[in-house]
């Protein structure tokens, strides 16, 4: 990490680790005690560490002065490295709640351990431990291969990642002490949100730069992607987390958004999660490596075009279609409702502009687990949105709302979208990443594919058939008008459904675990160059 | 359009500028008119805001998740108006900072929990759900019955009074002592408790040990307060059956 930085940068790079340092070193001796103060020393740990790497580092030698003529993969690996660390944490806790859920039980009689705690470590562990550091990991390869640019500086990339994971590692251990805003996908506290702010923003000014570099005329679709990614989420997570504080030296707030302000705030955020985090991001990593394993350019470029501008301006209208039927005023339902069906036309177009280029090439599809990967994602990214705006239509929503179908949904998503396109995705970098032409065991990556396809379908068909029954139990009357079900008859009902889930969700685990292990045999062989070509400074045109 | 995009690819801060736009409006048309409800929707005469006591419970509702698995917003929907009660107000978490509206029901609705079940009831339920309703899938909560800690009160009642809620100065001086004078009836501070909320608000051991100020007293003085804040929606229910 130190040898490819410059005296200069190393400087810099420790007078921000002392900076960090103190910052948490004021933050622990001002809360004293509690989450912010331990979060505090989290902090000072950090600063510490990397404060006595870089000094210890200071005067080693100068790197080569060819290295500004190369791209900068340093941090990319090891955003990839942390994707696996999160998947593993993430995934294992999602199993681990699945199982309680079956056998309630099983909770140890610790706090830090009930299922309320560790259900947001799970989906924050997912969204943003793994899917976020993917999401940085792999744009920083994109945007500098379609720029043809290095990354502007060496020091902002690591000031990202490395103060987004700590913002993803004070959120986890807060949740487990109890520390939450409530507020689902957002629920770090305040002081983790500002992080958040400066990291985000630290992110967005490299972007431009690089991009402000670029050796191509034209700026790659990818790339539009990431900057609505980047763009919409600082957006969305400004706003939704305002708040006051109770006091400047502890983590309670209390959000300024109330009641029904408050959940169309939440919504409006929580659905924009799914599309700018979950969605816009992954697409743009789609755009990119679909094409370069399939060595077919995108389909349509028109479509490509359709479809992002339609993704980012529907989107943004469709949160409130998680409050059918509430105190939300009904014109704000109806709103949300009439976009998300729209919203199937600029979805539709992405996932069969993704399929399509693979015209051609499909006999790589059937022999390229990666490819295949890819493949799957594209598909389930057409499933999933389809089933999005049919749950969004308010007479089906009336069944489908508080049931395990949205859950069964989401997952389709998660797993079968996302996860899918970033396995693709590492599995086309990491080789390539560590010199070689593929990864240490191909084997492994098969396995692993087809764990994951067999637990997604696992998974997502048990939900769909425990939601359904749920929904429908709940609305039952019997010939005398009474209800037929009490509440705790469709719990026991779930039985079934909850255990194959588990199941589900653990093969998925199992592939995952494959994977890490598959990165790191690979990446312990690096060679230490990129296998592609090295950057030119003329620009073609 | 498909010259001006080919240009528009070529500028960055064009691309920027064009997704804030385009990213903008559904939010703006959506929130925007939601600020003007205050207008639109009156809150009814008897809606009071928590009591401190039913806000640490409320915290502890929020600290220990219980959200993610029970919603608090019954919808019109006939099977949810016989299965829970009157449908939720929009005025009725007008003081909820955050709303726990909720997404899932693995458990139950709670907006309509209050007064359902006893206080008995309720520490059974918590400590050993199993005990009272064999298949339930709920964690225990056994850690409830550690002491309340209120040193956090004064300023969350601050904080939310500057918020807009209806808690005097009073009433933030008094919070700790409200608390314990609610879960210790009959006791010097449950007169000052009476004084400043009046007598709507019960007030008694809500965990049955009137000695012990516990998590337990607060969280079921919060969840006994679900729905209670306010009759305006079996008002408006009663109105719309006649």
């Amino acid at each position: 990490m130190t040898a490819a930085l410059t005296v200069a940068e190393r400087q810099i790079g420790l007078l921000l680790s002392i900076m960090l340092a103190l910052m948490g070193l004021v933050m622990a001796a001002t809360a004293r005690h509690g989450v912010m103060s331990l979060h505090g020393f989290m902090a000072l740990g950090l600063g510490i560490g990397l404060t006595l790497m870089l000094a210890g580092a200071l005067y080693d030698p100068e790197p080569p002065s060819n290295r500004l003529h190369r791209y900068y993969d340093e941090p990319t690996r090891f955003g990839i490295a942390m994707t696996l660390v999160w998947a593993m944490i993430g995934m294992g806790v999602g199993v681990w709640v699945a199982a309680l859920l079956y056998w309630p039980e099983a909770t140890p009689p610790w706090p830090a351990t009930s299922f309320g705690r560790l259900r947001p470590v799970h989906t924050t562990g997912i969204i943003f431990g793994f899917g976020g550091n993917a999401l940085i990991a792999t744009s920083f390869h994109v945007l500098q291969r379609t720029s043809r640019a290095r990354l502007a500086d060496s020091i902002s990339p690591w000031v990202v990642l490395l103060g987004y994971n700590l913002f993803c590692a004070w959120a986890v251990t807060g949740y487990l002490m109890g520390s939450t805003q409530s507020k689902e996908y957002a629920e770090a506290e305040w002081y983790a949100d500002l992080w958040l702010v400066v990291i985000w923003l630290t992110y967005f000014a490299l972007y431009l730069r690089t991009l402000a570099r670029r050796n191509e005329p034209h700026i790659y679709v990818a790339n539009w992607y990431y900057l609505a990614f980047i763009l919409v989420v600082a957006m969305l997570h400004i706003v939704n987390n305002l708040a006051l504080p109770v006091r400047f030296t502890s983590a309670e707030s209390f959000p300024v958004w109330s009641g029904v302000q408050d959940a169309m705030v939440q919504w409006w955020y929580g659905h924009n999660a799914v599309a700018f985090f979950l969605t816009a991001g992954f697409l743009g990593m789609l755009y990119y490596f679909l094409p370069v394993r399939s060595g077919r350019p995108i389909w349509s470029y028109r479509l490509s075009i359709v479809s992002f501008w339609g993704i980012t301006f529907f989107y943004i209208w469709v949160g409130s279609h998680h409050l059918h039927y509430t105190a939300l005023p009904y014109w704000a339902q109806t709103l949300g409702m009439t976009f998300s069906v729209m919203l199937l036309v600029p979805s539709w177009a992405s996932a069969g502009n993704a399929i399509a280029t693979l015209n051609g090439a499909w006999h790589k599809v059937r022999d390229d687990a990666t490819l295949r990967f890819m493949f799957v994602a594209a598909v389930f990214y057409g499933l999933s949105t389809f089933e999005g705006s049919f749950l969004a239509i308010r007479p089906v929503n009336s069944l489908s709302h508080y049931t395990d179908w949205t859950v069964g949904h989401v997952h389709s998503g998660t797993l079968g979208w996302v996860a899918m396109i970033i396995f693709g995705a590492i599995y086309t970098l990491v080789p390539q990443l560590s010199g070689k032409t593929g990864m240490a065991s191909p084997r492994a990556v098969e396995w692993h594919f087809w764990l994951a396809v067999t637990g997604t379908l696992i998974y997502v068909v048990s939900m769909w058939n425990a939601g359904i029954t749920q929904g429908l139990m709940w609305r039952a009357y019997d010939e005398n008008g009474a209800l037929s079900y009490s509440f705790v008859q469709s719990v026991e009902a779930m039985a079934p459904y909850y255990l194959l889930r588990t199941i589900g969700g653990g093969l998925f685990l199992t592939g995952a675990a494959f994977c890490a292990w598959n990165c790191r045999a690979t990446m312990r062989k690096a060679t230490g160059q990129a296998t592609d070509r090295p950057l030119v400074t003329q620009p073609v045109e | 359009m498909l010259k001006l995009h080919y240009n528009l690819e070529k500028i960055s801060m064009g691309l920027v500028a064009a997704i804030i736009v385009a990213a903008s409006i559904g939010g703006i048309v959506e929130i925007a008119p939601l600020f003007t409800i205050d207008e639109t929707v009156e809150l009814p005469d008897d809606l009071r805001p928590h009591t401190p006591l039913e806000l640490a419970g409320r915290e502890i509702y929020i600290r220990e998740g219980c959200y993610a698995c029970h919603s608090q917003m019954v919808r019109s929907l006939a099977d949810e108006l016989d299965r829970y009660g009157p449908y939720s107000l929009a005025s009725e978490s007008a003081y909820d900072h955050p709303m726990l509206w909720g997404s899932k029901r693995t458990g139950p609705d709670l907006a309509r929990l209050g007064g359902k079940y006893s206080d008995n009831w309720h520490v059974a339920h918590l400590i050993d759900p199993r005990s009272v309703v064999p298949a339930s899938i709920m964690p225990a909560y056994p850690w409830l019955a550690r002491t309340l800690d209120t040193g956090l009160l004064p300023d969350s009642l601050a904080t939310l009074a500057r918020l807009g809620l209806p808690y005097d100065d009073a009433m933030v001086a008094a919070a700790e002592a409200d608390a314990l004078g609610q879960s210790r009836p009959d006791s010097d501070a449950t007169d000052g408790f009476r004084e400043r909320y009046g007598e709507r608000p019960p007030a008694r051991a809500f965990d049955g040990d009137p000695s012990r100020l516990t998590e337990m007293d607060a969280l079921i003085a919060y969840l006994q307060s679900l729905g209670r804040l306010t009759d305006a929606p079996y008002r408006i229910l009663a109105e719309a059956s006649q």
